[in-house]
């Protein structure tokens, strides 16, 4: 029987253990029509196995779920489906070679004929403010747009609850604006959304309630809106988060000069770089930001030395360096991170003695005429792992065992406490968690406070504004001229980082 | 149902017990085998690893015969494994061992009849190493410049050499005193030459001290020396070696050049030794064994060690098995081979564990 007063999903008690860990225990909520209701929590917390068993792709260990007042256990995304339960997922699966009718098609269960599709996303779209050619190719859409097939994918199929995993990850200022006027219209018709999230402004201006999960358990409820971002993160995270403080010194000299930078990707569908010119002052953080994949892994390779380039280009502390490889320019004080922590920063299967080594040879004088001074190198990775709190049972640790958080630290204070003038830094705190993010941030801080120059480059918006003084965008491979971050407005960087471009048809619609 | 769940580090002791465990599947594998043969499994495999050593009919003619054939194929897997470590895949060592038994022998025979041990025996030996050396260069640097598959490359250039070798022994470096048969002379008989026994009934020659030589400088190589740390890291994660200021070519071209040279090194020793002479059919086959050496033994120094004198021993024990058992010597062959296969199945233990039981839906 169905209850018209029963909410429309309510989820009771619901436990689900991996070997060696719990990732759901008894985690209930409820979600009532046209409600936005946030699950919020860190990498880890349980969010994606949460969700992945209402979608019918995880079955539960115990506990159970109702809908609309009737027991529901989905079996498979099939039943999930017809049930009214829909679902984006952070990673698009679309097929790039083919159209967007096309596409929606696949993922649909009886599709119509392509023609009747192609008119009923036309129709969808235009409703619900979201523009889309169902002729276009996928491979030439932005992310943005291709969110938009998987949303209208889902939308086609009527469901009444969609689920929207990290959606926003991908996307420009411009581009979540829309997203969210959308989904506020979806809400206003009735249809219940499940945000997944851990940006805690997205929730508080989207969001009616919010369930906040911490290592598998619900640790809280409430209205985001009646919350700071603060609040928020604190619930999340379960201690009090220091703001990172920064000694506001002023600027000295130039430390690095980038003019004329152009270089192509050595990866097949890489981004090269176009015309770059940035420079750097001494105590001065640039913030880099952008939409993945538009040069940034390019541009950290470039100054770093893992790609050298025409020697002029690059300027560090008044010498040519585009043509010096990593060791030499490690040598002059250029230190960089790379993004990906596992197999670019750090060996997996070497330990962090090893991993210690691997960049800290020349400045911290680990080998003698050719021979590697272990013992050496490990006291200065038990440095490393003593200064940033890095949690391991020791030195001797596989960096594949740390977890991504502390691996991070371990990377960032290994490049720290080789003293940089200039520290290069490839999104510093993704996938990290929200206090190791906050002490990596601090220690970025502290090191321009000592008169390093340091670069950032990262997606999170607001990590940039809480730590950069300029700030400069990256789009299909050309930087914008940097800006003081101070006085910045969304709009702004929004439009810096070239998301506007045939965003304004939406609003128009 | 049986998962396979991955360690969050490679097991230590697992990837030390898997070359036993290897060992001990072939021989049951094997006995199978010989049983299908119509033989006595127990007593083929007591021939195989437990009479050329211990069984006084055979053991004062074997025991020699151990280091002889052990020599090389260390001294070939020593080099290989540094290269295996990282990611250069030199496939063509019996190439270079060619190569550089023929560039030694060159060297020896044309100073030939002249009495100058002092010099004449070091200088073959530089230019056995040399030729395996340049040898091993041109898919090294086809590799560095042109991108090439050094696998294919390496292993196509074996079967030139096996060209050359048969060129050699029947036109330039034919024995002019030997009757218009093809071969050289044997440089055993030629002083200068000789590649001498140097403790009487051992076994041991040059070739063995230097391959216990190359075992000690590559476990100081690869434990303390930058070279080592660098070729662990761009085999293991090639682009944190590229940021660690690792050159990927200059790499290849070392890595190779060692490989070679210790290939060529192997060749001189064993033309001016056990072989004797530049003949058509001076090789056996230690280039190829020399890579199941280099695995068995973990591309570790001491390991490759073990497993050179593991495999030497099956060496000697299959041609014993053949003579008293009638064993086809293809059986000793795939005996062999099953070895290198069963080390790699069993090698997923070191980075994953079994689990037994438990389902998961996913």
């Amino acid at each position: 029987m169905t209850q018209t007063d029963a909410p429309l999903l309510s989820v009771d008690g619901l436990t689900k253990a991996y070997p060696g860990v719990v990732a759901n225990d008894h985690v209930s909520f409820e979600i009532q029509p046209g409600e936005v209701h946030a699950l919020l929590g860190e990498n880890g917390a349980g969010k994606s196995t949460l969700v992945k068993m209402i979608y019918g792709l995880v079955r539960p260990d115990a506990g159970g779920m109702r809908w609309q007042g009737d027991a529901y256990t989905p079996d498979s995304p099939h039943a999930a489906r017809g049930t009214g339960v829909a679902m984006v997922f952070q990673h698009f699966s679309l097929f790039d070679a083919l159209n967007v009718a096309e596409n929606v098609a696949l993922g649909m269960e009886n599709p119509p004929p392509m023609a009747e599709l192609s008119t009923q996303i036309l129709r969808v779209s235009m409703d619900y403010g979201l523009p889309l050619d169902p002729e276009r190719l996928v491979g030439e859409l932005s992310a943005g747009e291709r969110q938009r097939v998987e949303i209208i994918r889902c939308l086609l199929q009527d469901p009444k609850l969609l689920i929207m995993d990290e959606p926003t990850s991908v996307l420009t200022p411009q581009e979540v604006a829309i997203l969210f006027d959308t989904l506020r219209q979806l809400s206003k018709e009735g249809m219940a959304i499940l945000y997944i999230s851990h940006k805690l402004e997205e929730i508080r201006t989207l969001c009616d309630n919010a369930t906040i999960l911490r290592l598998g358990k619900v640790v809280d409820r409430c209205n985001p809106r009646e919350k700071t971002a603060r609040e928020l993160a604190e619930m999340m995270v379960g201690k009090l988060l220091h703001s990172p403080e920064r000694a506001g010194a002023t600027p000295g000299e130039i430390i690095l000069n980038v003019t004329g930078l152009t270089q192509a990707s050595p990866r097949p569908f890489g981004v090269g770089l176009k015309n770059v010119r940035l420079s750097v002052r001494a105590g001065e953080v640039l913030g880099i930001g952008g939409v993945a994949g538009n040069g940034q892994d390019e541009l950290l390779d470039v100054l770093s030395g893992e790609i050298r380039t025409v020697p002029g280009t690059i300027q560090f502390k008044g010498q040519t360096v585009g043509h010096l490889g990593p060791n030499a320019r490690r040598a002059l004080g250029l230190l960089a991170a790379p993004e990906e922590r596992l197999g670019h920063a750090a060996a997996p299967d070497m330990s962090l003695t090893e991993n210690a080594a691997l960049t800290g040879t020349i400045r911290e004088g680990l080998s003698d005429r050719g021979f590697i001074r272990w013992g050496a190198a490990r006291e200065f990775a038990e440095r490393i792992i003593e200064r940033f709190d890095v949690r391991t049972p020791g030195p001797d640790t596989a960096a594949r065992a740390l977890s991504g958080g502390n691996l991070q630290k371990f990377v960032i204070g290994r490049e720290v406490l080789q003293r940089p003038d200039l520290l290069v830094v490839n999104q510093p705190t993704w996938g990290v968690d929200a206090s190791a993010a906050a002490d990596i941030r601090q220690a970025l801080l502290d090191l321009a406070a000592q008169g390093a120059a340091v670069i950032v480059i990262s997606q999170d918006l607001d990590e940039l504004m809480e730590i950069c003084d300029q700030f400069a965008a990256l789009n299909e491979g050309r930087l914008t001229p940097p800006r003081p971050t101070k006085g910045l407005t969304v709009e702004e960087i929004g439009l810096m980082m070239g998301g506007a471009h045939d965003m304004e048809v939406a609003h128009a619609v | 149902m049986i998962r396979l769940e991955r360690r969050p580090t490679p097991s230590r002791l697992w990837a030390a017990a898997t070359p036993i465990l290897a060992v001990v599947l072939t021989m049951i594998a094997g006995g199978i085998l010989f049983a299908i043969l119509g033989k006595d499994p127990l007593e083929a495999i007591r021939t195989i690893f437990w009479d050329p050593l211990f069984n006084e009919q055979f053991a004062s003619y074997s025991r020699p015969q151990l280091l002889v054939k052990a020599g090389p194929l260390i001294l070939i897997a020593i080099g290989l494994s540094l290269g295996f470590r990282a990611g250069v895949w030199n496939i063509g060592a019996e190439g270079q061992y060619i190569i550089g038994a023929i560039c030694g022998a060159a060297v020896g025979l044309a100073f030939y009849p002249m009495e100058a041990r002092w010099m004449i025996f070091p200088l073959m030996v530089i230019a056995g190493g040399l030729g395996g050396l340049l040898w091993a260069m041109i898919p090294a640097i086809l590799r560095t410049r042109f991108n090439t598959n050094e696998i294919l490359v390496s292993l196509l250039l074996v079967y030139v050499a096996e060209q050359l070798l048969a060129s050699m022994a029947l036109g330039a470096l034919r024995n002019p005193e030997g009757g218009g048969f093809p071969g050289s002379r044997n440089l055993q008989q030629y002083p200068s030459a000789a590649n001498v026994e140097l403790i009487s009934g051992t076994g041991m020659h040059w070739g063995v001290a230097a391959a216990f030589i190359a075992v000690i400088v590559a476990y100081v190589l690869l434990t303390r020396h930058t070279l080592g740390f660098q070729a662990r890291l761009l085999g293991q994660s090639p682009r944190a070696a590229r940021f660690a200021g690792v050159s990927p070519n200059r790499l290849v071209l070392i890595c190779m050049a060692i490989s070679g040279g210790l290939a060529g090194l192997a060749g001189l020793f064993e033309v001016t030794g056990p072989a004797g002479q530049i003949s058509i059919d001076f090789n056996s086959g230690y280039g190829f064994t020399a890579i199941i050496v280099a695995f068995l033994g973990r591309l570790h120094p001491i390991g490759i060690l073990l497993a050179g004198l593991l495999m030497a021993l099956t060496y000697i024990g299959g041609e014993l098995a053949q003579f008293m058992l009638g064993l086809p010597s293809a059986a000793i062959q795939l005996f062999q081979g099953m070895l290198l296969f069963f080390l790699l199945a069993v090698d997923v233990l070191s980075n994953f564990r079994i689990r037994i039981g438990r389902r998961e839906v996913a």
